[in-house]
């Protein structure tokens, strides 16, 4: 083999040759390691026909402003193709303070929409059609009373529980480690995922009640292996709260999906998704028992790719975006979103958006990639590197269980913060000196380029129609109901009882989300971040 | 010689989003500064606190959901309130060209949006810090 010019390692750590022949794949043994679409171990996929039979859903995440704005945009974004929801919550509905609170000032309705009590989330989704468009909260230190406003707004839409579908995020470990939503501390959190996993499985068995984010921990920093290998630590620890219940693997495990990043190396992304299908196959199987294939199947949403974007020559954004798309189609997505081109500096505009779900809609239709499933299989080099990534993955979720005492307490402890903040650091180290190309940051930058990015405007008055919607449900209400709904919150929160059917109660009195998380706290005290770096 | 610049990295408000903060409190640790880390989810009264408190030359603010206008101006008036204006405040994150302006005017010395490269943050506080602390050597 001639020298070689140019050393080539991956994020993940991994040399790369200049090529690779049969003898790089020889201890693959196809029927073991890859089967046929919609087998075991699913490195393939999880369906036979995979694309052929449905594309993947498109789910762009949205919200912003009041109820009825984001009601608007979801009209829009259904009426051009989008097959699915993904909701943006402001900030403090996502750490369960009411709009009125002092320390929502500034924050209300500005990264999505602010919802105080059910009155809002039956406006959000005024005349949706949430029996066919699947909507996925993206919601989690206050999942529980969320979720069950949702529940009780599809109540109202006529929907049995038991048909209903969609996702609520709900994934509070990954909280700590990236995102930083969090309230409470990690045991009553786990206790309140455990609740949800619980009540949706006795009641709502089509409802996804988690969606495990290695998402939040890529873009905190994470490469690709310590992605997957801390998701999978953490979903491990949910698949356990369901068994603690009770619960059997195969009656539960199935409603635990993923939530996946898509930007860096493509051969790279694509072998982490394979690697991962066919490493979560085995995890189910051998070591929760699982005998149902339905169980064994990492279903994922890989998307967003924000990590990738740059704030220099924000149209080079759109151009990532598709590739990033690519990298989802060929690995394999059940659903797709993308991060717009205009992400880095504010909320999606209508026009970014569009052209973000366009992406999407040209790989789907134009470019074949829904023709035959699992396309780079047989690549010398793709299944090599899918070899290498699933070895690498294990060998860190081993780490994690055996030096660092288990996920639970490595994030308790901050352990795993403090190796995502240092990856990130080199990573950023990396852009800096140049050592990582970016096109329009350490290559082919342009200087005084001028900002051609169209602001999604901040409208403080949304605040002021908030708040005025709050004290109006406030006044409309029968204090006696929200009373008893928040002290039976109180008791099960306290007792141990699932907490899910209070938390129903509690919508349907229209306690706003503010009020029942004030008897959260009460209850369950707060995180005490360790801030060591 | 001169101690050390002390600086307080501090995440405001409901923003969870601390990689840029923790990335850039790496990157001025590494380059000599004593650097002290907040943590999530800090009032500005916090901030102030823990900035008097640590007898910091500096406070760094990080702020990526949009509202650094709303914790500039609360971060300022409390400053003012401490008689602590010799503190310089630096605000990153994401943050339009547009609300730089904005921001100077209620008392923030610099703004370093995503993507500032640590070498000019590092400058910008060392003299920022020289001409506050009077030009004056420490023994």
């Amino acid at each position: 083999m001639p020298d070689d010019p140019r050393p080539v390692i991956l994020e993940s750590g991994i040399p790369v040759r200049p090529s690779y022949g049969p003898e790089a794949i020889a201890d693959l043994d196809p029927a073991r390691d890859l089967g046929q679409p919609g087998e075991f171990p699913f490195t393939r996929g999880i369906h036979p026909l995979m694309y052929r039979a449905r594309p993947w859903t498109m789910r762009q995440y949205a919200g912003f402003g009041t109820p009825g704005e984001t009601n608007e945009r979801f009209k829009f974004l259904i009426g051009h193709g989008q097959n699915a929801l993904n909701v943006a919550f402001d900030l403090p509905t996502q750490m369960g303070l009411d709009s009125d609170d002092p320390r929502s000032e500034g924050e209300v309705g500005r990264v999505g929409m602010a919802v105080n009590t059910l009155a809002d989330l039956e406006t959000a989704f005024a005349e949706i059609p949430i029996e066919k468009i699947s909507v996925s909260l993206t919601m989690n230190a206050v999942a529980a009373p969320i979720m069950a406003m949702f529940f009780v707004v599809a109540e109202k839409h006529g929907l049995a529980l038991s048909d209903l579908r969609g996702t609520c995020q709900n994934d509070m470990l990954k909280e700590y480690i990236g995102r930083g939503a969090w309230i409470f501390p990690v045991e009553p959190a786990m206790r309140l995922i455990g609740d949800t996993i619980e009540y949706c499985a006795r009641n709502a068995p089509k409802y996804y009640p988690v969606s495990v984010c290695g998402y939040h921990i890529r873009e905190s920093g994470a490469n690709p292996v310590q992605e997957i290998a801390y998701a999978f630590c953490i979903a491990r620890a949910y698949v356990r709260l369901g068994l603690e219940r009770g619960l059997q693997v195969d009656e539960f495990a199935d409603r635990i999906s993923f939530n996946f990043d898509i930007f860096g190396n493509l051969f790279e992304q694509v072998a982490k998704f394979r690697a991962a299908r066919r490493l979560w196959a085995r995890i189910l199987r051998d070591e929760f028992g699982a005998k149902l294939p339905a169980t064994m199947q990492m279903k994922m949403i890989a998307g967003g790719g924000g990590g990738g974007l740059t704030i220099e020559q924000p149209e080079n954004n759109i151009v990532r975006g598709a590739y990033y798309a690519l990298i989802s189609a060929l690995s394999g997505a059940q659903t797709m979103a993308l991060c717009s081109f205009d992400e880095a500096y504010t909320i999606p505009t209508e026009k970014a958006a569009l052209v973000s779900l366009r992406t999407m809609q040209i790989l789907a239709e134009e470019m074949g990639l829904c023709d035959t499933a699992d396309p780079l299989a047989g690549s010398y080099y793709v299944e090599w590197l899918t070899n290498e990534m699933e070895k690498r993955i294990a060998s860190e979720i081993r780490r994690v269980d055996e030096e660092l005492g288990g996920i639970v307490r490595a994030i308790r402890e901050g352990a795993i913060q403090r190796a995502v903040a240092q990856q990130a650091w080199r990573h950023e180290k990396g852009l800096q000196d140049g050592s990582i190309p970016k096109v329009g940051v350490n290559r082919y930058r342009m200087e005084e380029e001028p900002q051609e990015v169209e602001l999604h405007a901040y409208n403080p008055r949304q605040a002021e129609e908030s708040v005025r919607r709050l004290e109006e449900r406030r006044a409309a209400r029968d204090p006696q109901a929200v009373g008893r709904a928040l002290e039976a919150v109180r008791g099960s929160a306290a007792s141990g009882a699932n907490v899910m059917p209070s938390m129903m109660e509690a919508a349907r009195a229209y306690a706003s989300l503010g009020e029942i998380t004030r008897v959260l706290r009460e209850v369950f005290g707060e995180f005490q971040e360790p801030v060591s770096l | 010689m001169s101690r050390p610049i002390r600086i307080l990295i501090a995440k405001p408000g409901l923003d969870g989003h601390d990689r840029g903060a923790k990335v850039v409190a790496l990157a001025l640790r590494e380059a000599g500064f004593e650097v002290i880390y907040t943590g999530l989810h800090q009032t500005a009264d916090q901030i102030v606190e823990a900035a008097l408190e640590e007898d910091v030359d500096a406070i760094g603010v990080s702020v990526l959901s949009g509202a650094h206008l709303t914790v500039a101006r609360k971060i300022s008036e409390k400053l003012r309130m401490a008689r602590a204006e010799d503190k310089v405040v630096l605000f990153g994150g994401n943050i339009p060209a547009p609300d730089i302006p904005a921001l100077k005017a209620v008392g923030v010395h610099e703004v370093f949006p995503t993507g500032s490269r640590f070498e000019a943050i590092e400058a910008f506080i060392r003299s920022a810090v020289a001409s506050s602390r009077g030009g004056g050597q420490h023994a």
